[in-house]
């Protein structure tokens, strides 16, 4: 039997020593003598051979050769072979969250640097080892602000990522907590608005930078006037965008979050992706989730261990900061590993190839007859157009075409059914672009 | 060691990219830009790679040594799952696209990975129907307690606002009751390690939402009380929550669906193979009985008359989006694979194998320390170095000891209720011949705590590091090289 090590041989003689005559035995003296199910519908098991066969038919009915425009906070960036060898390594994959430090500095120092890699990239003091995902991310934001502030009133942009609005909206239902969501524009999150919603009863606002439609906003006077009613400010963000922006920590925000694929992990089609908080030193000891920490052993030396343990479930159990278990230090290991290979310039050229080839691509598909524009004052290398018909039709008419040109935003926009926002990523080049522009405007 | 920000120098580089094939203009105005580039490493690929392959060899994984971190499952992570997700049709496919019209036809061999998978637990749980969507079994958790909340709430049930936990389970029960906005009451275990009824019975009432039971416990142990626990709970109006941390003791032959819970997780990092990455990513499925499946988050994976799979998004009852796509997918397609080798009689051998190592491990290792309860465990059993820390050495200096001869330690200090706790899961990947080294070598640690007690306490020494210093770690913390 794959997997099992023990030879029938083996089995009789542990049986033996356990005093089990055998398995039918064994169950009934470790008092399980509830009815044994019959499995009717699972098949018998499958040789490896057979297995990865199997499996590279269904992977072969997924389409992975489409020229890609989809963005919306999940990005197809380049991914330079050296990520998956270090993450392939089993020394890291196979091991456990390191409980037993002197086992485990590897990861740990891995933690440790992807700590200081995600504070240098936002500007923040304080990053966590990771959580799940951009979105829960963001969830685990607002519970911060909301234990802070002791407020439960929270003020969100429709800026901000839909997808992650979703999420706080299922979270909160059962918590007492008012989720106010202000309607805003492609060029504006609505910060006047916003600001008008924040009270002395509000826990944080939260927006997006750049927002869900690709546009860069100024924030610091608008968290200067957010901190005047003592409330706290949170922004999801786009790492590799970082690369040529402002970072939060320059602009006052308290916490921030992102959804961190774009660092080295694969789309996976929905995860595991990587949930990246950072926060102000203020805020360092009611964060969620694992942290590592830099001490020394009984000789001086230095070492990682976990750290400021006593927040987390596992000690505090109903009084925890939150339920969170696990972080998701692979994905964080590829994001480490990402970083360090394109480095200090190569992110800067991954970020101005996006940005110039996103304009590229918004001015050819602006000159298309009925493509106009929406917004689009600043922006990184995602923007929203405007198209003569319903977007979510012509898209998939592009398909068709082999283009994956954007994601109509009447998804989740209804008042924007004609809009698609358009993702452009070093990946594209020159030739799909006017490719891609070539196919609109035939469809159209 | 030397961080990787100490290492290389200005200019160095280590990854290619493509040229600038458009005009360098962009649209990023200069009042929004960095002033100075984030202090990233500039290294050479070459750094890159040697100084993460030596980072890890500073790890002990499963692929290395013994590894019998009770509650953990370290099992072996088999490679032709690895090989499954990196195959680009999968690891390359972006989730949105289902929601385009006409994706839904390019995306046919993922849906179907879904969709299977979640089939197979059903059928192997014995519930009515399943969500991959949570990323982790605390997330599962959590979920679950969304759901449960969602039922009350449904049938105007708006007292119900108290989950009930043993004193037994996980850290992450309470936690997650917490996070789903539930009061939580914390119900003992008797002296057999079972659900104390008659204390249950006390805390049963209208305000009971439900119960949330790891089964088998955290004890190792397979509550002999389990139906009639499940029958009290329904009979006051409440939903039993089961936490499947520990299936991997009885896959194929117990079915929690069919023994009266309403509602469970499993850990697909633990009981499917899935690995552990260091502390993640993990996928925490969560399975229904008929009762909740209104309320199951959404999207929905379903299958159509022909044969072909959709993605349905308007459920009126559903709590919602809990995770932004369709779960962990990379684990989930991982899990698939595991299921579909070992198949029906696979899954039953691997549990028997789970159970008899651990029982051979209690029966070997009984005469050296204590427990809390002498009865036949399931697929971990739990001691007590009480005996050895009136000595003045503890469960943690035992430990450590354990690293210098090559092994991972048990869990250490948990379930709480065990005093001095060492908690060995050794997993049916592992041999006869490992198990019976292990023995040996605990054997002659415990020994060692009356003949020679400074090298236990002086213990590890053949690590990178010695003993770490946690108390300054917590009071004065360095979390980040800025």
């Amino acid at each position: 039997m794959p997997y099992i090590a023990n030879t029938s041989e083996d089995q009789q003689a542990m049986l033996a020593a356990i005093s089990c005559a055998d398995f039918t035995d064994m169950w009934r003296k470790s008092q399980v003598t509830v009815p044994e199910p019959p499995l009717l519908n699972i098949p018998e098991g499958m040789s490896e051979f057979e297995v990865i066969s199997k499996l590279r038919k269904l992977a072969a009915k997924n389409a992975t050769e489409l020229h890609t425009f989809i963005g919306a906070g999940y990005y197809d960036h380049i991914i330079p072979a050296a990520v998956s060898e270090i993450t392939g390594r089993s020394e890291f994959y196979t091991a456990y969250t390191p409980y037993q430090p002197e086992a485990s500095q590897g990861t740990l120092q891995a933690i440790y640097e992807y700590q200081s890699m995600i504070c240098r990239l936002t500007g923040m003091p304080v990053s966590n080892a990771s959580l799940y995902d951009g979105g829960t991310a963001l969830f685990e934001a607002m519970m911060l602000a909301i234990r802070t502030t002791r407020r439960r009133q929270v003020v969100v942009s429709e800026a901000v990522s839909p997808i992650f609005r979703k999420m706080l909206d299922a979270y909160s239902s059962n918590l007492n907590i008012e989720l106010i969501q202000i309607s805003a524009g492609i060029d504006d999150s609505a910060q006047k608005e916003l600001l008008k919603a924040v009270s002395e009863r509000t826990a944080c606002v939260i927006v997006q930078y750049p927002n869900f439609f690709g546009t860069i906003e100024a924030w610091s006077e608008f968290n200067e006037k957010v901190h005047e009613k003592k409330a706290l400010s949170v922004c999801s963000t786009y790492p590799v965008s970082l690369a040529l922006l402002t970072p939060p920590g320059e602009l006052d925000f308290d916490i921030v979050t992102a959804e961190g694929q774009s660092l080295g992990n694969n789309l996976n089609f929905g995860g595991p992706y990587l949930g990246i908080m950072a926060v102000t030193e203020k805020l360092m000891r009611k964060m969620p989730g694992r942290v590592c920490g830099r001490t020394v052993d009984s000789e001086g030396k230095d070492g990682f261990v976990l750290t400021l343990q006593t927040r987390e479930q596992h000690i505090r159990r109903e009084s925890a900061m939150s339920n969170i278990c696990s972080n998701e230090s692979l994905c964080a290991l590829s994001a480490l590993v990402y970083l360090a290979c394109v480095g200090k310039q190569g992110l800067i050229q991954v970020a101005e190839l996006c940005a110039a080839k996103a304009a590229y691509a918004r001015q050819l598909l602006l000159e298309i007859e009925g493509v106009e524009a929406v917004g689009g004052n600043a922006f990184f290398n995602e923007f929203v157009i405007q198209l003569p018909g319903d977007a979510a039709e012509i898209v998939g008419k592009l398909i068709d075409k082999g283009f994956a040109a954007g994601f109509p935003l009447g998804r989740y926009y209804p008042g924007r059914k004609n809009q698609l926002l358009v993702a452009v990523t070093e990946k594209r080049t020159k030739e799909e672009i006017k490719a891609l522009a070539t196919a609109l405007e035939a469809v159209l | 060691m030397k961080l990787i920000f100490d290492k290389g120098k200005p200019g160095r580089r280590g990854s290619s990219l493509p040229k600038m094939d458009v005009p360098p203009e962009n649209a990023v105005p200069a009042q929004f830009r960095r002033r100075t580039a984030a202090k990233l490493p500039e290294v050479s690929e070459q750094d890159v790679i040697r100084h993460y392959t030596l980072l890890s060899r500073k790890n002990m994984g499963v692929d290395t040594n013994f590894y019998p971190l009770g509650s953990c499952t370290m099992k072996y992570n088999p490679k032709v799952n690895e090989r499954a997700a990196s195959l680009p049709g999968f690891a390359e496919l972006h989730p949105l696209l289902p929601q385009l019209r006409r994706g839904g036809a390019l995306t046919q061999g993922a849906l179907e990975v879904i969709y299977e998978t979640q089939r197979l637990l059903c059928e192997l749980l014995g519930f009515a129907d399943c969500t991959m969507q949570p990323l982790a079994g605390a997330h599962g958790e959590l979920t679950g307690i969304m759901l449960i909340a969602a039922y009350h709430k449904a049938r105007g049930d708006h007292a119900r606002k108290v989950l009930l936990i043993p004193d037994a389970a996980h850290g992450t029960n309470p936690a997650s009751a917490m996070v789903g906005g539930f009061i939580t009451q914390t119900v003992a275990s008797d002296a057999e390690g079972n659900v104390d009824i008659e204390d249950l019975k006390k805390h049963l009432g209208p305000d009971t939402a439900g119960l949330m039971l790891t089964c088998p416990n955290t004890l190792g142990l397979f509550d002999k009380n389990v139906q009639e626990v499940c029958r009290l709970v329904h009979e006051t109006g409440g939903l039993n929550y089961c936490d499947g941390a520990n299936q991997n003791a009885v896959m194929g032959r117990v079915c929690p669906g069919q023994i009266g819970f309403d509602v469970m997780h499993v850990n697909i990092h633990k009981s499917f193979s899935t690995p552990h990455g260091g502390g993640g990513p993990g996928a925490g499925p969560v399975l229904v009985g008929e009762c909740l499946v209104p309320y199951l988050p959404v999207s929905r994976v379903e299958k159509r008359d022909d044969g072909t799979y959709t993605l349905r998004y308007h459920c009126e009852e559903s709590i919602g989006y809990i995770a932004p796509f369709y779960g962990n997918f990379g684990i989930i397609l991982r899990a698939y694979a595991y299921i579909l080798t070992l198949g029906r009689e696979g899954l039953k051998r691997i549990s028997e194998n789970a159970v008899l190592n651990a029982n051979y491990m209690r029966v070997r290792l009984a005469p050296y320390f204590d427990q809390k309860v002498d009865r036949p465990c399931m697929h971990e059993c739990v001691f007590s170095a009480a005996p050895q820390a009136k000595k003045g050495v503890h469960a943690l200096d035992i430990a450590k000891a354990l690293i210098d001869r090559g092994f991972h330690p048990p869990t250490m200090y948990f379930p709480l209720i065990v005093h001095e706790a060492l908690m060995i899961e050794p997993t049916e990947t592992e041999s006869k011949e490992t198990l019976d080294e292990f023995i040996d070598a605990l054997i002659e640690v415990v020994k060692l705590v009356d003949t020679d007690p400074e090298s236990i306490l002086a213990a590890p020494v053949t690590t990178p590091v010695r003993r770490l210093d946690e108390t300054s770690a917590a009071r004065n913390p360095n979390l980040a090289d800025i």
